[in-house]
């Protein structure tokens, strides 16, 4: 019979090579479902993972990399320091949301006026926006212990309804002829977040999104507060008898991550998207989740991770566009990830050995 | 006052709440935090759907529910209890594959009419009253069986269990299916009784209410049910307070479903906290199993 038996360290290798298996099975179980489906699967595959890049409209899709990976990266660089001490936020998608509005809300008290001053302030509205919606669950976990899975996630729910209530109500555009939906914030050169170089795709918020990867860096591999939150995680006992206070923690994770979230909401409501719609959450949050683990919660591990997630809603839309592939498939692509992200992971703690009949 | 009909809206409201909950709170009893309810409920709305449609038997379709909830349920629980992966992110990771599956094998039932619901006593559909008749059922068998003590003490404490000679990740994997099942149902009355098509992510959350309400419970079946009602009850709320026109905006009313979840979970854990009444949540709830001998 196969059994599992813990290690004592991992491997390094494994530890790399076990988001790559998981890819590939996820490329492979894709591929069978494809078939299935009565779709190529080779051509679904490639048109998926190989096209965006390299394949004849790749002028097209490559910009969009960067587009898609920016919000990814930039919240699951939050997540990640929460997953590590054992905090999960699972409501990004709810703090960008809100962060989302609070940015395009200053920009819609500001206009028409224009100043260099209001992108900077946007910025900030966004970060608080998403900080004070982060900030709900840690409260109520550290005053209650009611759970923060199930309170961020809740807030999710509440936050789209917050959007829909904008996009109808108070931040309908004069001028949309009274369909819902804000101002479009591209149309406003000083709320604006344009491409910054032309044919890459970068906008602030990618610029931000790196900044995120180098600063969670050195949070949590040179300073105390992250070594703090890294033995949180592995033994929370021990991290409170060395004088760690879990409020502390649940109240900096939720709350940075929430910024986080918040500022990637408002990179993408005054660049891609444009305007707060009622459907302006698009699951970038949820993704980012996957993002995270994919990455290993490493800063590095989530840059990677987070431009495969990217090319596979750039390639989902091509595989759409040319193969008439369901609209759902990256999601599918991206639950099987996960899944099998996590299978192989045991891998990487366990070592597998035959045990013979006693 | 309220009348019988306000009173079957509740009702109805709540059973796909009370169904997920039954079987969420059975998993969690045995040790299990499965946080894919939501995703189990989803594909049993649309499995659900599907069949009813196909065979135009209402009956069909909670059985198609059922079985589909307890297939995606497997997932979860082959890799949480054989591969030992982390149970909130298994259980994330079923939500988004559910919500991904079903809404790519959910395309050709858009705008596809459910067939109807035949009624049942007093006018409440069968549906409901086997709802209601799982209550007092469920708490039997936990409280009042072999089987429910052996699924307590599993959930209390797996390492005594397992030396006690008692299948661990067997009866685990179980509780799973069964929550699965349960969910499944819940999700397969959204579905043919409630909003009478299939619309992606149709069920809005309503798994992760459950997963509250199996906290607001103290994880006992009569705890579940006065905790589906009281959901049924601001869900009926919302929708009179919108029939009659109340000047708050549709957007803002439809958040009240989600806000009483928060405001149920903060009084309960806050009543736990402080009234020294240590949280009622079973032993070894969330935590992997593995025999060392």
């Amino acid at each position: 019979m196969l059994r599992l038996e813990p290690r004592a360290a991992t491997p390094w290798w494994l530890a790399v090579a076990s988001p790559l298996m998981a890819v590939v099975a996820t490329m492979v179980a894709g591929g069978v479902l494809f078939a299935l489906m009565g779709f190529d699967p080779v051509a679904s595959i490639r048109t998926i993972f190989w096209d965006p890049l390299f394949g004849p409209a790749s002028g097209y899709s490559r910009p969009q990399l960067l587009v898609k990976a920016g919000p990814l990266i930039l919240i699951a660089s939050g997540l990640a320091i929460g997953f590590r001490a054992g905090i999960w936020n699972i409501g990004a998608e709810g703090q960008y949301i809100i962060g989302g509005i609070c940015g395009a809300a200053v920009a819609l008290a500001a206009y028409p006026a224009e100043g260099a001053w209001i992108f900077p302030a946007m910025v900030l509205a966004g970060a608080a926006g998403g900080w004070a919606w982060g900030m709900i669950p840690a409260t109520l976990r550290n005053w209650t212990g009611a759970s923060e899975i199930l309170v961020s996630l809740m807030l999710v729910y509440v936050a789209q309804r917050v959007a829909a209530w904008m996009a109808f109500g108070p931040m309908r555009s004069p001028e949309g002829f009274g369909m819902p939906g804000s101002r479009n914030l591209q149309h406003y050169p000083s709320a604006a977040n344009p491409e910054l170089m032309a044919g890459t795709g970068a906008h602030w918020g990618v610029v931000a999104a790196a900044l995120a990867v180098l600063a969670t860096w050195f949070l949590m591999s040179r300073h105390i507060r992250g070594f703090r939150i890294r033995v949180a995680g592995l033994a929370p006992r021990a991290a409170r008898f060395a004088g760690v206070r879990p409020e502390t923690l649940v109240a900096f994770c939720l709350g940075l991550s929430g910024a986080l979230a918040g500022m990637a909401g408002l990179f993408e409501v005054s660049g891609p998207g444009g305007q707060i719609t009622d459907s302006f959450g698009s699951g970038y949050g949820f993704t980012a989740i996957i993002v995270a683990f994919l990455g290993r919660l490493h800063p590095l591990g989530i840059l990677l991770a987070g431009l495969l997630l990217a090319l596979t809603y750039i390639g989902g839309e091509l595989a759409q566009l040319m193969l008439q592939l369901p609209a759902a498939t990256v999601q599918v692509f991206q639950g099987m990830l996960l899944f099998f992200l996590l299978g192989f992971d045991t891998l990487t703690r366990y070592r597998l050995r035959w045990r013979g009949t006693k | 006052m309220i009348g019988w009909t306000t009173l079957l809206l509740l009702m109805s409201a709540a059973t796909p709440i009370l169904f997920a909950a039954l079987g969420e709170a059975i998993a969690e009893r045995s040790g299990v935090l499965n946080l894919g309810v939501e995703g189990m409920m989803i594909t049993g709305a649309l499995a659900g759907f599907a069949a009813a449609h196909a065979t135009g038997s209402p009956l069909a379709g909670f059985v198609a529910g059922a079985a589909a909830g307890a297939a995606i349920s497997l997932i979860f629980g082959v890799l949480t209890q054989y591969l030992l992966t982390n149970q909130v992110a298994t259980g994330l990771a079923l939500t988004m594959f559910g919500l991904g599956l079903t809404a790519m094998f959910g395309r050709p039932y858009e705008g596809v009419k459910a067939p109807s619901m035949p009624g049942g006593p007093l006018g409440v559909n069968w549906a409901i009253w086997l709802g209601l008749a799982l209550v007092p059922l469920t708490w039997f068998v936990l409280n009042r069986t072999r089987r429910g003590l052996i699924l307590r003490g599993v959930g209390e404490n797996h390492d005594a269990a397992h030396a006690l000679g008692y299948k661990v990740r067997l009866v685990r994997l179980v509780a799973i299916a069964i929550g699965g099942a349960m969910a499944g149902i819940g999700g397969a009355y959204v579905s043919i009784a409630t909003v009478l098509q299939w619309t992606e992510g149709m069920t809005a959350g309503a798994g992760w209410i459950a997963l509250a309400i199996v906290v607001f419970a103290g994880w006992s079946p009569w705890g579940v049910l006065a905790g589906a009602w009281l959901f049924g009850g601001v869900a009926v709320l919302q929708l009179r307070l919108q029939a009659a026109g109340v000047a708050v905006p549709v957007q803002l009313l439809s958040m009240a479903p989600y806000l009483a979840t928060i405001v149920v979970l903060v009084i309960i854990s806050a009543r736990q906290k402080y009234r020294g009444r240590g949280s009622a949540a079973p032993g070894s709830l969330g935590r992997p199993f593995h025999a060392t001998r």
